[in-house]
């Protein structure tokens, strides 16, 4: 199985929001491009995820739950299997708040592959990549290495 | 109830239901937040909500970060006697067990408190606190 197909396969899944996880389906996060070892998702604002009532503006767990997602499809992107992750961990930093009223896109890219850990950079910005909201470098770890086999030789 | 009057009147009360007056993020995630001996102790009620992996049924890495940080927020919110609430500047997450759907709690510590920044470490359990399934640190702007 190529990358191509297995991106073109996720990206089909993954364009309906029942096969979103729930949390991300709760928040509204779509995923909006994938490409190998790269993955772009947005979160939609809502009043309701504000971290402070009189700004409006999202809580930074907003922000961190948008790039960890991202972070992981593209992991699973550069992996070219859907096998099982979990983050290791993940720094955040905030550069701005994010403006109330819109969207926010995370873009990660996982830029180095090992057997068991994956690396990932993300940012977070709103519609300009030069001036990000927030910055990100995170690990993730590969949980399952049979079920990688496993799922290989399934395909 | 603006924000000011939200915090003066959680901490006089020490009855802090009314916080996600001033941080609606609490109320739409389904946090509750109670004073302890040892601090402030969030808890969130096991729900699927929560869940990023639908295979393993694992709760959201991010989530889990977003609560730590939540409990880092309040427990500066007790301790500084201010009407504007903490900035997040920066954030480490370290994910040492996975999270189920199952009852969570937070607490977190003030390891240090300047004039504008404040170092705040959190841990967040399911079980026994003894047995973190995440710890933050993290620095926040006190304004």
């Amino acid at each position: 199985m190529t990358d191509y197909t297995f991106l073109d396969a996720l990206r089909e899944q993954l364009a309906r929001p029942e096969n979103q996880s729930p949390h991300n389906r709760f928040l509204g996060i779509e995923v909006v491009h994938l490409e190998h070892a790269r993955a772009v998702l947005r979160v939609p604002y809502a009043a309701r995820l504000a971290g402070n009532a009189t700004n409006g503006v999202l809580h930074g767990g907003v922000i961190t739950t948008v790039i960890d997602s991202a972070g992981g499809w593209s992991v699973i992107a550069a992996l070219g299997r859907r096998i099982n992750i979990a983050t290791l961990d993940l720094r955040i930093d905030y550069l701005k708040p994010a403006t109330p009223g819109m969207a926010v896109t995370a873009a990660a890219h996982c830029y180095k592959v090992t057997r068991n850990v994956c690396f990932v950079r993300a940012l977070a910005y709103h519609a300009d990549r030069d001036d990000p909201i927030a910055n990100c470098a995170a690990s993730f770890m590969i949980k399952d290495t049979t079920l990688v086999q496993e799922e290989a030789t399934q395909a | 109830m603006s924000i000011i009057d939200a915090l003066r009147a959680a901490r006089q009360s020490r009855d802090y239901r009314g916080l996600g007056e001033a941080m609606p993020y609490i109320d739409a995630l389904g946090i509750t937040v109670t004073e302890s001996p040892q601090g402030m102790l969030l808890t969130l009620a096991a729900s699927s909500i929560h869940v990023g992996n639908p295979f393993t049924q694992a709760l959201h890495g991010g989530f889990i970060g977003a609560f730590l940080e939540t409990a880092a927020i309040v427990q500066l919110i007790l301790e500084q006697d201010s009407d504007s609430l903490p900035k997040p500047i920066n954030i480490t997450v370290d994910y040492l067990r996975g999270g189920r759907v199952a009852d969570t709690r937070a607490a977190a510590r003030v390891t240090k408190l300047g004039r504008r920044v404040a170092n705040v470490h959190a841990s967040c359990w399911q079980d026994d606190p003894e047995r973190p399934i995440a710890t933050l640190s993290g620095h926040f702007l006190m304004s």
